[in-house]
């Protein structure tokens, strides 16, 4: 039985009233643009242009590495300046294509879309493939394998991750009001390479305009519905959507198929309809670009590759200094040190906040309060995996599921001695896993 | 960007709630408990417990310099230790016996096991049980300005009866906290709507204690004795401000209730078979004792594995 929602979970600032009223404005990028190799879990992609190579407007410029893997596409016009190590969000330098934007978007002539009634399922999932869509929620797992569970007459569901769960991001919420149709046409895309399947929007019920729409736009589909859920961080987190819309619960060992799911977020499933419909590769992504520290809010349309600093200067720059900037929401982004790195297939948001709230607070001594239990999603004991992180018990860390943490920040959140519970559980879940692996 | 950014590991927002707005919290939460005893015993009272106060906080900080360590008060969780000492202490006590409990509890049950949030047994329940087996007159004495005799409960053992209401409304003899179940009742809703402690133990604890009382009480369901065994003897200024102390207590849902169960089956048993009238804080450090075991063999199921639901 569906509950709506889940146990655990934290209710933070929600922040979302600084952009939610800003309509999607489309950003032309001037600068270089920036293409790592890997932007998505799998198999880097292979570039397929050299150095010097004159490139257009959705030009394949490095191709899937492998099975589980995506291509890269240029979202601009212009020369292939460098292949190069650059900086990524997460601090580390990834091999990328660096390509001088000539400013004139001159585009490929795009092939002749198929009629979309004598796809195939091979070829729907084919062209979801060469498009190039990852999970652009964040985690960038790429959406073509993901469609190709191992027996794809037991998916009952197919689930839009409509939550937007993280504070501050207003991309989706805004995507699901300016392109209800879209999503609702990438839906029935991905339904149709399903016998079984039904349809669920999962809405977080603090978009009730989202909800009253979404129902409104799906009133004769009867293989979709619009499903409210609690508002309550994380329920984007993909095993607690499942759970909340379904009522299945899965452990990280497990796949949302083995649950008869499969979990999409809102702007795949557009890109889903972008490549089958449209016939165009994954090319822009929603940002929001938001924070205290920021003049004019704003969601933007922008290519994938463009730098970052550009889109703080598109948001009118900065009207405090900026104490700390994350790239996507306050709960699971990452903390920048510098601006000048590309926004990738999985960017969702810039937040830049004038206060930085961890620096601000000094761990002090585990009082044993609970409250990370509480708040647990993953229904593990955090401030116990997090003592024995810091010991490097590694044996008891896993005994104990340290490896069911999700990495969703809600301990280190709710700790009123300010200890970062997550990042010593984070750090642990690294090593206990690479040591699985082998 | 010539500013310097701060980096951290995700998450990058922390919520209001912090260690000293805890114990800020059970401190005011306290005050009604403390202004009744104040009220039922006279100045005396006021007296014994503000030495406790100031002499827990002493304790810490002196230990901290000498120690050379970080100074630490300020997160008030010594001023709670003092306020549940002195509230536990009888008001005719006299002034050096709230010294002697509040450097024992300070110095020897927390800072000398590694300070805040490190201590095994509750500091204050510590100090009291070593001053009644220390100063067993001076701590079982309940002669005072306004009251003499036994507690309610003593009376109660012996065979004799005692008045409902004044038990519950607080006028009777007992320590300085523990005589008003409103008072007390007051504080823990405090806590309560705080969200700083929940029904869990309390709740346990006290119906368990009810249900052993009418089994073994050897006077069935009988109203009057159950209230007086309720209201008297510290159970309810143990039950939510003593057995709920966070560092403790297991940490563990489950093993929140079976620590409530034991503490109220402790009590009936210290209470009825015992010797002694009352029972609560031998029960409780007794209970302290368990936590580790209670949370190794309550440890929940995660997300998946059959612990979703609760």
């Amino acid at each position: 039985m569906a509950r709506l929602t889940f146990v655990g979970g934290v209710h933070p600032h929600d922040g979302k009233e600084l952009s939610k009223a800003k309509r999607i404005k489309d950003y032309v990028p001037t600068g270089d643009m920036v293409y790592p190799l890997s932007q998505h879990i799998g198999a880097p992609a292979e570039s397929i242009v050299s150095k010097g190579d004159r490139v257009l407007v959705g030009q394949l410029i490095a191709k899937a590495g492998g099975f589980v893997s995506a291509p890269v596409y240029s979202a601009v016009s212009g020369t292939v300046k460098a292949i190069e190590p650059r900086r990524v969000v997460t601090g580390e330098e990834k091999m990328s294509i660096v390509i001088e934007n000539d400013g004139l978007f001159e585009e490929i002539e795009y092939p002749q879309i198929p009629d979309y009634d004598s796809l195939s399922r091979e070829d729907k999932i084919k062209i979801i493939a060469d498009a190039g869509i990852i999970g652009m929620g964040g985690a960038g797992f790429p959406t073509a394998v993901k469609l190709q569970p191992k027996e794809p007459d037991k998916i009952d569901y197919i689930i839009i991750n409509c939550a937007e769960c993280e504070p501050y991001l207003t991309s989706d919420y805004r995507k699901m009001l300016e392109e209800p149709e879209k999503l609702i046409g990438g839906l029935k895309v991905s339904l149709s390479l399903f016998d079984n399947a039904r349809g669920i929007l999962a809405v977080e019920d603090n978009k009730p305009d989202c909800i009253e729409l979404l129902k409104k736009l799906t009133k004769d589909e009867d293989k979709i519905t619009v499903k409210a859920l609690k508002t309550k961080y994380p329920q984007g987190s993909e095993r607690h959507l499942i759970y909340a819309t379904t009522g299945r619960a899965i452990n990280s060992k497990m796949l949302p198929a083995d649950a008869g799911c499969i979990v999409n977020n809102v702007d795949t499933v557009i890109a889903i309809y972008n490549a089958v419909i449209e016939g165009r590769p994954l090319l822009y992504r929603i940002v929001t670009v938001t924070g205290d520290a920021i003049s004019d809010p704003c969601n933007f349309r922008v290519r994938i590759g463009t730098n970052y600093a550009e889109l703080v200067d598109a948001a009118g720059g900065f009207k405090k200094t900026p104490e700390k900037i994350i790239s996507g929401g306050p709960m699971m982004g990452f903390a920048m040190f510098d601006l000048n790195v590309p926004i990738t297939k999985a960017s969702s948001a810039l937040l830049c906040l004038t206060k930085d709230e961890v620096s601000k607070n000094e761990p002090t001594p585990c009082i044993n309060c609970g409250r990370c239990v509480e708040a647990c999603p993953g229904r593990v004991v955090p401030k116990l995996l997090a003592e024995l992180a810091d010991r490097h018990d590694e044996e008891n860390f896993v005994k104990l599921n340290g490896l069911e943490c999700c990495e969703c920040g809600c301990c280190s959140y709710a700790c009123p001695a300010k200890r970062p519970l997550t990042q010593s559980i984070k750090s642990m879940r690294k090593v206990a896993l690479s040591h699985k692996k082998k | 960007m010539d500013e310097r950014l701060n980096v951290s590991s995700n998450p990058h927002v922390r919520s209001k709630a912090s260690t000293q707005s805890i114990m800020l919290t059970v401190v005011i939460a306290l005050l009604p408990a403390f202004g009744f005893g104040v009220f039922n015993f006279g100045i005396k009272a006021l007296i014994t417990v503000i030495i406790c106060v100031a002499t827990c906080v002493l304790t810490e900080l002196v230990f901290e310099l000498l120690m050379k360590k970080k100074v630490t008060v300020s997160d008030f969780s010594a001023v709670v230790t003092g306020l549940l000492l002195g509230l536990n202490l009888p008001a005719g006590a006299p002034w050096w016996i709230g010294i002697i409990g509040g450097v024992f509890a300070i110095l020897v049950v927390k800072m000398l096991f590694g300070g805040l949030g490190q201590n095994f047994m509750n500091p204050a329940l510590g100090a009291r049980c070593f001053l009644v087996i220390s100063y067993t007159s001076i701590m079982t004495n309940f002669d005072c300005d306004a009251y003499s005799g036994a507690t309610p409960l003593a009376v109660l053992k012996d065979g004799g009866s005692v008045d409902i209401m004044n038990m519950i409304t607080g006028r009777i003899n007992g320590t300085i906290g523990e005589t008003s179940m409103i008072a007390i009742v007051l504080g823990a809703c405090l806590l309560i709507m705080a969200g700083i402690i929940d029904l869990r133990i309390p709740g346990s604890y006290i119906v368990t204690f009810a249900l052993f009382v009418c089994i073994f009480g050897g006077r069935g369901f009988d109203p009057a004795f159950l209230s007086a065994q309720l209201s008297g003897g510290g159970l309810m200024l143990g039950a939510f401000f003593m057995a709920t102390d966070y560092v403790t207590r297991p940490v563990t849902k489950k093993g929140q209730y079976i620590y409530g169960i034991f503490l109220g089956i402790m009590t009936g048993i210290f209470r009825l078979f015992g010797p002694s009238a009352e029972g609560v804080s031998y029960a409780i450090i007794l209970g302290n004792l368990l936590v580790p075991l209670i949370e190794k063999f309550t440890y929940p199921k995660a997300f998946g594995m059959g612990g979703e639901h609760i």
